[in-house]
């Protein structure tokens, strides 16, 4: 589904992917963790293509086609979702009006007919309920006011809506406390592990992955993935540290 | 109401303040501009929208009086051609309550502007003011306002808001929100912005899927509902700004 070989980048020219590969097919769940300033966001952005996120290597490629050659709107229309480690507010923009009018982009995008209003207000609601979250929070502007907690909650409902096949989702466990880290973790599981469809977790701690277990877990230290393994990585890097393990 | 002639008023220069960024050429065309003016007697109220569309310049003068705890609700929405003005002077009776809420969508070459001047006559009127201005290519957006307080009017409310947002480093938004005070016991407050539109704001809705300009619109869309907010025609002032933004983006 994803295949990133030897990508490398800068952020105002300073280097930090250096040459990191990483393959992940359809109903795997990838976790990545590493210590600060490894360049972990900064590879969920590069996927995402955040404008500054300069490529001077390697590529990326997400269902044969060329993600890094295409502008983030498209990036989301061919199914890639980026999970935000802090989700922005946009003042004076419904959390509804804004989904439909992204989830009907998508599909304009990809040659689909637009969702109707109603349709569209049953699926927000079903993604709602399944997140614990009230359908009139959905009505409030996109992440003003919302606790650290809802926000995450609003992108995983915003996940469950936009129905992606790959989802990068960075540090989405931060900013959690114990419930929120359990109805968020249940929500990834229902929405994205199935056989079509992979998730790449960021993350510093076990805690998310006791919720959604990895089927892969890399160490990602300067630039690069450094030691990958199973879901038992994980536990080791928790006791251990990553100096002792990478 | 009298018939005398007055004499025909001589085209303004740039000397004169309020008229300082204005397309003289343009308003040479249009001079003299009719005086509109609009009268609101003790203890009733008034609303008015004024929409300046299509490509020929256009520039409108209003005049309104407001009678003692007499209200008006302004709603101006100027998008025209190549050059659109609208000047409003304000007189407030005791207790009485202006609001205007005001947008300017420019792109291209355009030269728009809002000027205002509202006079507290006597205590305890409110007045506020919403302007909120899109201006890209090589437009200029003008918003000049003053506020004055009459010596003796005591207990006014006075509020400007004046935002205006960027889309392109050519463009030009001029803001001079004026405090003229002879009063005490007076509350005025005046804000005033220029900025850009917030590029990670902009990266978040586009990696939902929506294209960039959808995206600005969008978050323009926004920005430019403080203006009309509450409006008695909010839809029909809303579908014309939205026109008017899309052509920009």
């Amino acid at each position: 589904m994803l295949t990133i070989s030897d990508l490398s980048n800068e952020i105002a020219g300073k280097a930090i992917l250096k040459g990191l590969s990483l393959a992940i097919n359809p109903g795997e769940i990838h976790a990545i963790m590493g210590p600060n300033g490894a360049g972990k966001s900064t590879l969920a952005y590069t996927l995402g293509g955040r404008p500054g996120y300069e490529v001077t290597g390697g590529s990326a490629t997400f269902e044969g086609q060329d993600l890094l050659a295409m502008d983030p709107h498209e990036r989301a229309a061919a199914g890639l979702f980026l999970g935000f480690q802090y989700p922005v507010e946009i003042p004076g923009v419904s959390n509804l009006q804004f989904l439909r009018e992204s989830l009907n982009a998508q599909r304009r995008q990809r040659g689909e007919e637009p969702l109707s209003g109603g349709a569209f207000l049953k699926l927000a609601r079903e993604k709602a309920d399944l997140l614990r979250m009230d359908m009139d929070m959905l009505k409030r502007p996109v992440n003003v006011g919302f606790s650290g907690g809802e926000k995450k909650r609003a992108e995983m409902v915003q996940m469950g809506i936009l129905d992606p096949k790959l989802a990068i989702l960075d540090e989405t466990d931060s900013g959690l406390d114990i419930d929120a880290l359990r109805i968020c973790g249940e929500g990834i599981n229902a929405i994205m592990r199935r056989p079509d469809k992979a998730v790449l977790l960021i993350t510093h701690y076990q805690r998310l992955l006791d919720y959604v277990k990895p089927d892969f877990v890399h160490v990602l230290a300067g630039g690069r993935i450094v030691r990958s393994g199973g879901a038992e990585l994980a536990l080791e890097l928790e006791q251990h540290g990553y100096e002792a393990v990478a | 109401m009298t018939t005398a002639t007055l004499p025909t008023p001589t085209l303004p220069t740039r000397a004169e303040e309020a008229f300082r960024y204005a397309d003289l050429a343009a308003l040479a065309t249009l001079w003299p501009l009719p005086a509109e003016s609009i009268a609101v007697p003790a203890g009733e109220s008034g609303t008015l929208s004024v929409v300046i569309a299509g490509d020929a310049p256009a520039a409108r003068d209003l005049t309104i009086t407001l009678g003692e705890g007499a209200s008006y609700d302004l709603r101006l929405l100027n998008a025209g051609g190549a050059y659109g003005r609208i000047a409003v002077k304000v007189r407030l009776a005791r207790g009485a309550r202006f609001h205007l809420g005001a947008a300017q969508l420019a792109g291209g070459d355009q030269t728009l502007e809002i000027v205002t001047e509202v006079v507290h006559a006597e205590p305890d009127a409110t007045s506020s003011q919403v302007v909120r201005s899109v201006l890209a290519g090589k437009a200029t957006g003008t918003y000049l306002g003053r506020v004055v307080v009459d010596r003796g009017a005591i207990g006014t409310d006075g509020e400007q808001s004046i935002r205006a947002m960027l889309l392109d480093r050519t463009a030009t938004a001029n803001a001079r929100p004026e405090l003229e005070i002879y009063a005490d016991d007076v509350k005025c407050a005046h804000g005033c912005a220029v900025g850009e539109l917030d590029a990670q704001g902009l990266f978040y809705l586009q990696s939902r899927g929506l294209p960039p300009a959808e995206a600005k619109k969008l978050m323009l869309q926004a920005f430019i509902a403080e203006a009309f907010v509450d409006a008695a025609e909010e839809e029909v002032l809303t579908e014309a700004a939205l026109q008017a933004l899309g052509a920009l983006l």
